[in-house]
């Protein structure tokens, strides 16, 4: 294939967005470390010299995705899934500890974590897996096969813990849904996650009393043409109050006391208020603070360099998970409904480029690669702004680390790739 | 419907988000937010509290350094505990407990070991300081007072409390401000402005260099200097008069309104609320519900004003033209009110104004009442024009001093009488008592000084006041300057005034005289009672003096209320006798006469009410 084709036919849209983003996301990168030393622009000690150092380096790797041939990724796809479950299994016995968590590979140089190249070979193998003539995803085994693809890293990640990653591999069953899994296996998982919520705040004995309500309200107000057995209804509330119960089990009983802390602050639990500021200042202190940075911006934010929390290094991790505050410090509304703008542009985009695919496989990829990047928004944004539970996600193309760059690169590039060739592999 | 889902959530969630980010950044944001940042740590550089001077120069009130040992706890090195103890002169128990609360208010930051060294303290220590790490000494400045004297003039300044800070965001927790007096009057002028450095904090509240490159910052603006109108000599010369005694004295200069001693007695060494010892000092003074040495006399005070009400009365009869200065009166040692009488000392005979005022007969005073009422077809247009011309010379309301406490006093009017009385069932008769003194009617010694003024201009004054110069500049408030007439025309005073001299001359201050000076005054003798077990007692006389000098182009005019002092020319008239000799002399001859009144005391009456035991009232020697 000659160049000026692949000009041509790859989706620049997509370029834009994230060249976008990881241009916006260096300069407050830029901004949160600059106190730390007062170097060169692109000096490489200091951190955001790294970083700057890191996106040459996403470049390179971009122009090599782009130069690969386009089959490769399909045709090893089982393969680098292997490998990755490999070396997810081989860190219980040579993982190196970092931040608390054994999810890393000390390589002297540079330290590899399995887990981010998992995500990847996961979507690959799912898209592998279900894109087979021979797979249906309306057949039971099929599913179970597929499910177990996405579940296995999942469950060898958790130990680490890496809670954050093993929901990453959960974000893949959209992919599952978009090639046909019945929504049954989305709803049935929010209704108990609902019901475990609504356990915590409320307790058992009120969770009985609404589903009974709501059902005599079903009932009361159907219409006679339709006929709702009223049996499995009847096993439905029973199963819920069971669930609720055992909910209840669960968190007194099998949770730790910092699990127990969070759910505490994120659903205000806690009804003494002194308590519930003592958690907030302890366990929720990087929300407490990145939520006060947020608010200080206001419409227009204090401007760029002027943000007074970031400078003063008050959000932990601020140049990592909680990069967003210090764009709600320094741009304000303005900056932080922008990237949010920008973000969801991106992804709709990234959705129309996987509908328009020819092949099943980059479809399914495609797919994939939107659930890994839109989990990591949503996680990262909704625990920064105080909506989610503090779990540790980097946002993806902005926050800083180089790996993790890396990797979201290449994760979007071989789709760019395979979309640049949509064409030529339907004919 | 499946190919739909991932974009519709992505949708939802992206509206979710915009939803919190605009609660948090649109509703939650408070523009003046920089007060909370903790990123900001705000540093003030404190400018010198403005000095107080005298009317002459002399210094009042100054600064001087005081100084802090300060402690940071992380910077604390293992030291001598005992040695260090000794050189602070602190036990070791209070040294390891305020190291420990130190440490809990924050082991980074600065915290006191121990308050305002004297300076020999400091002197001894400065030496040795440095062997000790994480202790270093921090000055402060207090204030200094050149005066044992006006206390309660000067007022005195102290931490801004709670209600200070909501009131007023300049002030923050720590800093000081005038609470009464003239601190509490100028404070803005004394304070000055202080700087303000903004410094960008991080987490570990480290500084780490300017906000926004020192922008914001500003200099600090140094506080003024402020020359009162008071005479230091004169004042500290009351106030040993007024030793033993409880009382007000107000001097004021007639032809500006200038105040030139504001006396109380009993007061208090100002210096007691300056520093260490500052608390204790000042729970004993506002505990003290007996003498009550913070309760300023000489403006809150408000007792009837006696007999120099005559002077006032006899003025609004010759205003009103209903007598002259020729009229007589019969006093029969007193006067008939239907057929109840009321006595008079004054040895009774045919009166005049001239003997009426140097006799102070109560009789000659009663018929100029009846006569100003008689004038007027009903009571209560006889009572508005009286009391109309009473408040024209200032009494029965605020006088609007810049003394930042006072009382009105009470110049009874139509209003009060019905609601006394009830509407109709009172007239002049009724409120006979108001021609001499007593009665309804009550004025600070302020105001009766000032009254005095009034009566020296023949017929006008200036409102009282504290303040003659700001800075460098002479120009004071307006309201100062403005001449305030009385109701009265000026021809009618002479008369009146010829009486106040001859008060010296042949009259109840015959024998308080001051060679080579004309005064004009007038005695005054107030009935007082209070309430023993419930029980209305009658105690010894109030004691009041009004005078100014000399009579013409007066220099002086004086108020003295002296508590249970009998009557007017015994402790008012002396000290008011004094105080003017010792004005417009400079020093005082009658060394006698001086000597008896810096000695006795009146601490034998004031003990007589709560001796328990029956006890007499208007005791003749002394």
């Amino acid at each position: 294939m000659s160049g000026k084709s692949l000009i041509r036919r790859i989706d620049w849209l997509s370029i834009f967005f994230y060249v976008l983003l990881v241009f916006i996301g260096w300069i407050n990168i830029y901004s949160t470390t600059l106190g730390e030393s007062g170097g060169s622009l692109f000096d490489f000690s200091t951190l955001y010299g790294k970083q700057f150092f890191f996106i040459g380096v996403s470049v390179l790797a971009v122009f090599f995705i782009l130069f690969i041939e386009t089959g490769f990724f399909e045709r090893f796809a089982s393969i680098f899934y292997l490998v990755s479950i490999v070396l997810l299994i081989g860190l219980f016995l040579f993982g190196k500890k970092i931040g608390g968590a054994t999810s890393w590979y000390g390589l002297g140089f540079f330290n590899l974590q399995p887990s981010e190249l998992a995500k990847m070979t996961t979507a690959l193998a799912v898209a592998k897996y279900l894109s087979d003539i021979q797979t249906d995803i309306r057949k039971r085994k099929d599913q179970i096969y597929a499910v177990l693809i996405i579940v296995l890293p999942a469950i060898l990640v958790i130990p680490q813990p890496d809670p954050g990653s093993a929901l990453v591999y959960f974000s893949l069953f959209f992919v599952l849904f978009r090639e046909g899994l019945p929504l049954f296996y989305l709803i049935i998982p929010l209704i108990l996650i609902a019901l475990f919520v609504t356990t915590l705040m409320f307790g058992t004995v009120w969770v009985t009393i609404g589903l009974v309500a709501l059902a005599v309200l079903v009932f009361s107000f159907k219409k006679n043409t339709v006929k709702i057995p009223l049996l499995p209804v009847f096993i439905g509330i029973v199963i819920s109050i069971l669930f609720s119960l055992s909910a209840n089990f669960v968190f007194e009983n099998v949770f730790e006391q910092r699990h127990r802390d969070r759910f505490s602050l994120w659903l205000r639990l806690e009804k003494d208020e002194a308590k519930l500021e003592q958690i907030s200042k302890t366990i929720g202190y990087n929300t407490y603070q990145s939520e006060k940075a947020i608010e200080s911006g206001g419409f227009f934010g204090k401007g760029f360099l002027e943000g007074t929390r970031t400078k003063g290094d008050f959000v932990p991790a601020q140049h990592t998970d909680y990069i967003f505050s210090s764009v709600g410090e320094e741009w304000g509304f303005v900056g932080t409904a922008t990237v949010v703008i920008i973000f969801t542009l991106f992804f709709l985009r990234l959705v129309v480029l996987a509908e328009r695919q020819k092949n099943d496989f980059g479809r399914m990829y495609g797919y994939g690669v939107i659930s890994i990047l839109f989990i990591h928004y949503v996680i990262n944004i909704g625990m920064v702004i105080g909506l989610l539970p503090t779990i540790g996600i980097p946002l993806p193309f902005f926050s800083y680390g180089g790996s993790g760059l890396l990797f979201f690169t290449i994760l979007l590039f071989v789709f760019l790739k395979l979309d640049s060739n949509r064409l030529k592999e339907g004919i | 419907m499946k190919k739909l889902l991932l974009s519709s959530i992505i949708i939802i969630i992206g509206v979710t988000f915009m939803g919190r980010l605009s609660y948090l950044q649109l509703f939650s944001f408070s523009p003046n937010q920089i007060l909370e940042d903790p990123a900001i740590k705000k540093v003030y550089d404190y400018p010198e509290r403005g000095y107080i001077y005298d009317r002459n120069g002399e210094l009042l009130v100054g600064n001087q350094p005081a100084y802090d040992v300060m402690v940071i706890p992380r910077e604390v090195q293992p030291l001598d505990t005992l040695s260090f103890c000794n050189l602070l002169g602190i036990e070791k128990s209070d040294f390891v407990s305020k190291m420990k609360k130190a440490r809990i208010y924050s082991p980074r930051l600065p915290s006191v070991l121990v308050p305002q060294l004297s300076k020999e303290d400091y002197a001894r220590l400065q030496e040795k300081m440095r062997h000790f790490d994480g202790f270093y000494i921090q000055k402060r400045s207090l204030r200094f007072y050149d005066t044992s004297s006006a206390a309660n003039v000067l007022g005195y300044i102290s931490e801004v409390n709670e209600r200070d800070l909501q009131a007023n965001p300049y002030y923050v927790a720590g800093e000081l401000k005038g609470r009464t007096g003239v601190e509490k009057q100028y404070e803005d002028i004394l304070r000055g402005r202080k700087g303000v450095k903004h410094i960008q904090k991080d987490r570990f509240n480290r500084d780490i260099g300017a906000y926004k490159e020192g922008k914001l910052d500003t200099l600090p603006e140094q506080g003024k200097e402020v020359q009162l109108t008071l005479d230091k000599a004169l004042q500290e010369y009351g106030e040993q008069l007024m030793h033993g005694k409880r009382g007000g004295i107000v001097a004021l200069e007639p032809s500006t309104g200038e105040i030139l001693s504001m006396i109380s007695g009993p007061t208090y060494d100002p210096s007691l609320l300056v520093g260490r010892k500052r608390s204790a000092n000042y729970t004993k003074l506002h505990y003290d519900s007996i003498a009550k040495p913070t309760w300023d006399r000489s403006i809150l005070a408000e007792p009837s004003p006696g007999s120099p009400f005559k002077a006032l009365n006899a003025l609004v009869g010759l205003q009103e033209g209903v007598i002259d200065s020729k009229t007589k009166f019969t006093c029969y040692n007193g006067f008939y009110v239907g057929n109840k009488k009321r006595g008079c000392h004054c040895g009774g005979g045919v009166r005049n104004m001239n003997s009426g005022i140097f006799r102070s007969c109560n009789a000659y005073f009663a018929g100029t009442f009846r006569k100003i009422f008689g004038k007027y077809q009903t009571t209560d247009e006889g009572i508005r024009v009286w009391e109309n011309h009473m408040r024209s010379f200032g009494l029965g309301n605020y006088l609007g001093t810049d003394i930042p406490t006072g009382r009105p006093g009470r110049i009874p009017g139509e209003a009060f009488y019905d609601k006394w009385y009830g509407n109709g069932s009172w007239a002049s008769s009724t409120i006979i008592s108001n021609s001499i003194g007593q009665g309804e009617v009550a004025a600070t010694p302020l105001q009766l000084a000032n009254m005095t003024a009034a009566i020296a201009n023949r017929g006008y004054f200036f409102t009282p006041h504290i303040i003659k110069r700001i800075g460098g500049s002479n120009t004071i408030d307006s309201k100062f300057t403005e001449i305030r007439y009385t109701t009265i025309d000026k021809e009618h005073f002479e008369p009146v005034i010829e009486g106040m001299t001859n008060v010296y001359k042949y009259g109840t201050a015959k024998w308080i005289r001051i060679p080579e000076i004309q005064i004009a005054g007038k005695t005054g003798t107030v009935e007082n009672f209070t309430r023993i077990d419930g029980e209305r007692v009658q105690l010894t006389d109030h004691s009041v003096f009004v005078a100014f000098a000399p009579v013409e182009n007066p220099k002086i005019a004086i108020a003295v209320y002296i508590e249970n002092g009998y009557y007017g020319a015994r402790y008012a008239g002396h000290i008011a006798s004094l105080m003017i000799e010792k004005y417009i002399k400079g020093n005082v001859t009658r060394k006698d006469l001086e000597k008896k009144m810096l000695e006795k005391t009146l601490e034998h009456e004031y003990a007589k009410p709560f001796s328990g035991k029956p006890f007499k009232i208007n005791e003749y020697e002394w």
